[in-house]
């Protein structure tokens, strides 16, 4: 395939992006059911969500205010009455054969939210809508090699999911990034994340399914001008994390620009992205798609949000993401660079946390960004997932800044409450992990090391300080690491000048 | 003794009960025989539960002879429309597609029925998913009309009528989308009532069309169809369309029926071309006997009901369509599995969907199917759905400004008398013209009550007068009704169906 470069050199991408949030509410869009994830199947569901003959919904009045306070946060307009449509398909983990979502009456919309790049830049993305809809069941096909329905023998469903709340956040096309407009991508998602996390609606873990986003590209010639119609896009469903969603775009840029290239054609289809691999793969062409017969959902009545709530639940939003990263860059004294960093780990309510539980900004900021982070990566999962809190972190720190371990054995104490051995004292104590603070031992280790080494002993006494880094390597390597350095420094100089 | 329980409206049986002249359990008993005596004829039922209908009513004995306070209709049997779910008691909407269904909940108004101690005595027949006017659109065959045998008991609640009018049941549940309560009503001689739309939760009702279904009351006489309406109704947090308000009273309505200085409005669209000639008689005698009591009577224009067939037959198909996609054999009910699909190989979900869908399903459910399909469609939606949505709100403002002009509206409640089995099987406009007169009350929620008005002079079969109230007035039908029944009752030394024939199956037990 044909390189970034050269594709962007022919074309400016266009983008656009579906976000779908599930609500973190304690109980389904329009039954009492339970939410919980990973439960066992079908073991969170009622006749409403299995859509039994004769069952009907009630809508969740905690996720129509989530919602609302999404589309304000997003800065919206919230719709003074709006109401569900059907939206008519078959498929097996559709218990009524349509979903229940929102159509032509969205309760939010017209809205804007702006991206800070890892570059520094601000760029603005408009909010075309924010609605509200059911999820659908869960498929599990089985006995293919790929989990996929192709070659699968049968297939599993789980309820549990279906009818869970869900907002999905579509934006206008995003013109302006042009090369920029992989990480844009990304941007955007990460910091749809922190919004929502901020607004505590969601858990936003991409993993588990939480946030999904579908990724809409299409590519206008170089040659076309500004005032030239968007291409023919393709939508990429479900890239599951945020590194995907970057690679995801920047792939479907290459692919377009190398068919566009080769005097082909973009078709209007949906295509699956696959992580392994880092391709995409056609799924439904959209001239075969489906007629999905909306019409208003006559079982609901419509919701009419009066217009003072909408206004508590504007004064009573959060602080905006941005305003508050400025505030705790300036609170921590972290540079820009500093904070930026901080935001692109996803480490920001870490650290916060970390500080909170006393530990001092840079160190924590230190321990998420530096060793966590990298500790996470070779697992392969978020940093907020590692098996390790802000509390323990912040422990572990104070067992530094107390010389009870040093840099080398704290990570040996890392180890031990990441294997899940218990608080960073247990692992202490546990694994003797403690730096030898007795002078005595101390003493009689440097002693042997000059014993062992009468040469380099020598040579420090005639004035060859740096020589001493040998007996000191010599005492720790003794003492397997369980000492302070400094101190060891102090003694070795102390018996030989 | 089994004979008298039988004739006994409920508020009578109730009394009788109450007093302790007689059992639930001997009530039921005396039912459950007569069941079994004359329903080979009627077949209004598709299940008798007779060992739960007897132990609900062993129960509400116990807790009589404990000084319990009951419900006043406690111990007296019902029927319930097998559109209605019933936990534990098979459920199949009068289709294939649901047979052997067991609904795992009840539906609200069964849970209502049941606290309140009516032991159910089964499930009553229907045209299948409640579409029809005959129940000859039942997958289980149709019901026979008690008054003649060769005709139809009307549609869709036929079973229930019949269940009723056969004197099987002295209440029955009915629900009404388009007269589905009323339309029967008229045609074998007893009450029925369709509720303002959201007055009677629809929670657990297969439902039809969502904007449009009613259950309601099937009864005797106009105080049963009160005592029943009460018990049915009010707020139901499941069904977020139930209205949020007390219900007004409807017993006390017909206790002191009234119509002195009450206006009633003759609606002059239902009641011309098309109407039998004995149906429209039965109708003016009875306008004539309320003007006697001293209402006045004023005639008011519908202009638009000419057009309510047109939308109804829109707005039905296209929500049934979406209501009716559910029954796709992945979770319950028919299942019908092919040997291979379409290329040879195994068949796939949409494969056995389709197959169950094709088999499952009569002629006159696909028909509303492939109707609302095409309604909905993108580029016909304009025309088709968004048009009769339209006329709707214009239905509605018919209503609302007749209502400035009478406070009740009256007309013959079906334009015919009960017509021959197969007679409209094969043509559905046919069929769907005996709902012109019911169906603009569901199109704009408003209540309807249908009452017997006498038989018709051509053929001596029962003739239905139907009132119409504004939303929420639901007590108005009753006043009115109730003060022409009385009227009707006097003239006629009796109810209308104890003119009725006496059951060939019936002579036979009591010779
Ligand atoms: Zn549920």
């Amino acid at each position: 395939m044909i390189s970034y470069v050269e594709a962007i050199e022919h074309f400016e991408p266009v983008i656009g992006l579906e976000v779908h949030v599930e609500l973190g509410t304690a109980s389904k869009m329009f039954c009492g059911c339970a939410t919980t994830f990973g439960a066992e199947p079908n073991s969170q569901v009622c006749p409403t969500c299995l859509g039994l003959p004769g069952s009907l919904p009630v809508m969740n009045g905690a996720a129509v205010e989530s919602a609302i306070r999404i589309g304000l946060a997003l800065g919206c307009d919230i719709a003074g009455w709006c109401r569900f449509a059907r939206k008519n398909y078959f498929y097996p983990d559709m218990p009524k054969n349509f979903q229940t979502s929102q159509y032509d009456e969205p309760i939010a919309f017209e809205g804007a939210t702006d991206v800070v790049l890892a570059d520094g830049e601000t760029v603005r993305i408009e909010i075309e809508r924010a609605h509200m809809e059911e999820d659908t069941g869960k498929s599990l096909h089985v006995g293919g090699a790929t989990g996929r329905i192709h070659g699968a023998s049968h297939s599993l469903v789980d309820y549990n999911r279906a009818g869970i709340p869900l907002v999905e956040i579509v934006t206008k096309p995003v013109i302006g990034p042009d090369a920029q407009a992989p990480e844009v991508a990304r941007a955007y998602v990460a910091h749809l994340r922190e919004l929502l996390l901020a607004l505590g609606v969601s858990d936003v873990r991409m993993e588990q399914g939480s946030l999904r986003c579908d990724a809409n590209v299409s590519l206008r010639p170089r040659s076309g001008g500004p005032d030239q119609p968007l291409g023919t896009r393709t939508e990429t469903k479900n890239v599951n994390s945020l590194r995907s969603v970057e690679r995801a775009v920047r792939h479907e840029i290459c692919r377009q620009a190398e068919l566009l290239l080769a005097g082909g054609s973009v078709t209007l289809e949906t295509r699956h992205w696959h992580e392994d691999t880092g391709v995409t793969t056609p799924g439904r062409s959209k001239e075969q798609a489906e007629d999905y017969r909306y019409f208003p959902e006559p079982d609901l009545v419509p919701v009419a949000p009066s217009p003072q709530w909408v206004d508590h639940l504007r004064q009573t939003l959060p602080e905006p993401p941005g305003e508050r990263r400025a505030r705790l860059a300036a609170q921590w004294g972290f540079s820009e660079l500093e904070m930026r960093d901080t935001v692109g780990a996803g480490a920001l309510e870490l650290v916060e946390s970390t500080v909170a539980c006393g530990a001092s900004p840079q160190s924590a900021r230190k321990w998420w960004l530096a060793e966590l982070s990298r500790r996470a990566r070779a697992e392969g999962v978020e940093l907020a997932d590692l098996p390790v809190s802000p509390q323990q972190v912040a422990e572990l720190q104070g067992l530094v800044d107390g010389g009870r371990v040093n840099d080398q054995l704290a990570r040996q104490v890392l180890d031990g409450v990441l294997a899940g051995e218990g608080s960073p004292e247990q692992v202490v104590t546990d694994r003797g992990l403690e730096v030898v603070s007795d002078d005595g031992a101390l003493t009689a280790a440097v002693d042997q090391a000059i014993a062992d080494h009468p040469d380099v002993a020598a040579k420090v006494r005639d004035g060859k300080i740096a020589a001493s880094g040998a007996l000191i390597g010599a005492v720790m390597k003794q003492l397997r690491g369980q000492a302070d350095a400094a101190r060891v420094r102090e003694l070795v100089l102390q018996r030989l000048t | 003794m089994s004979g008298d329980l039988l004739k006994l409206t409920a508020a009578d049986l109730a009394e009788r009960l109450a007093a302790g002249e007689v059992s639930s359990v001997e009530a039921t008993q005396a039912h459950l025989d007569r069941i079994a005596a004359v329903d080979g004829d009627v077949h209004a039922f598709l299940l008798v539960d007779t060992e739960g209908a007897l132990a609900q009513a062993a129960e509400i004995d116990r807790r009589r002879a404990s000084g319990a306070a009951l419900h006043r209709l406690a111990g007296v049997p019902i029927a319930v429309k097998d559109v209605v779910a019933t936990k534990g008691l098979p459920t199949t909407a009068g289709s294939r597609l649901l047979e052997g269904w067991v609904p795992p909940y009840d539906a609200t108004l069964v849970t209502r029925l049941r606290g309140a101690g009516l032991p159910i005595l089964g499930k009553t027949n229907m045209d299948e998913f409640a579409m029809g006017s005959s129940t000859e659109h039942s997958a289980f065959g149709p019901s026979h009309n008690p008054w003649d045998l060769e005709r139809t008991p009307g549609g869709s609640g036929g079973g229930s009528a019949a269940a009723v009018a056969a004197f099987e049941a002295p209440l029955a549940i009915g629900t009404d989308t388009g007269g589905s309560i009323r339309q029967p009503g008229a045609v074998t001689g007893t009450v029925g009532v369709k509720p303002t739309y959201g007055g009677v939760s629809r929670y657990g009702l297969v439902a039809l069309a969502s904007s449009l279904d009613q259950a309601g009351p099937v009864t005797r006489t106009v105080l049963d169809a009160a005592l029943l309406h009460e018990l049915i109704g009010g707020c139901d947090p499941l069904d977020s369309t139930s209205i949020d308000a007390p219900m007004p009273d409807l017993i006390g309505s017909v206790c002191n029926a009234d119509v002195r200085g009450l206006r009633v409005g003759v609606v002059r669209e239902l009641g011309g071309e098309g109407y039998q000639a004995g149906v429209r008689a039965r109708f003016d005698e009875s306008v004539g006997l309320l003007s006697d009591a001293g209402a006045e009577v004023v005639e008011v224009s519908c202009p638009h009901f000419d057009y309510a067939l047109a939308a109804y037959y829109l707005i039905l198909p296209s929500e049934a369509s979406s209501n009716l996609a559910r029954f796709d054999a992945m979770r319950y009910g028919l299942r019908i599995l092919p040997e291979t699909g379409p290329d040879g190989g195994v068949p796939s979900a949409e494969d056995v969907m389709r197959a169950t869908r094709a088999t499952g399903f009569g002629d006159e459910a696909k028909r509303r199917i492939i109707l609302g399909t095409y309604a909905l469609s993108s580029g016909y939606y304009d025309a088709y759905y968004g048009s009769a949505q339209k006329v709707r709100t214009l239905i509605a403002g018919d209503f609302e400004q007749a209502f400035a002009q009478a406070d009740v509206l009256v007309s013959p409640t079906a334009p015919t008398t009960a017509f021959r089995l197969g007679e409209k099987l094969d043509d559905p406009l046919a069929m769907y013209l005996n709902d012109v007169a019911t169906i603009p009350a569901n199109l704009a929620g408003v209540p309807g009550l249908s009452l017997p008005s006498g038989l018709a002079d051509e053929d001596g079969l029962p003739a239905g007068f139907q009132i119409l109230a504004p939303a929420t007035a639901d007590d108005r039908l009753y006043r009115v009704g109730g003060a022409l029944e009385t009227m009707l009752v006097d003239r006629w030394g009796g109810l209308l169906l104890d003119h009725a024939p006496v059951l060939a199956a019936a002579r036979e037990v009591s010779a």
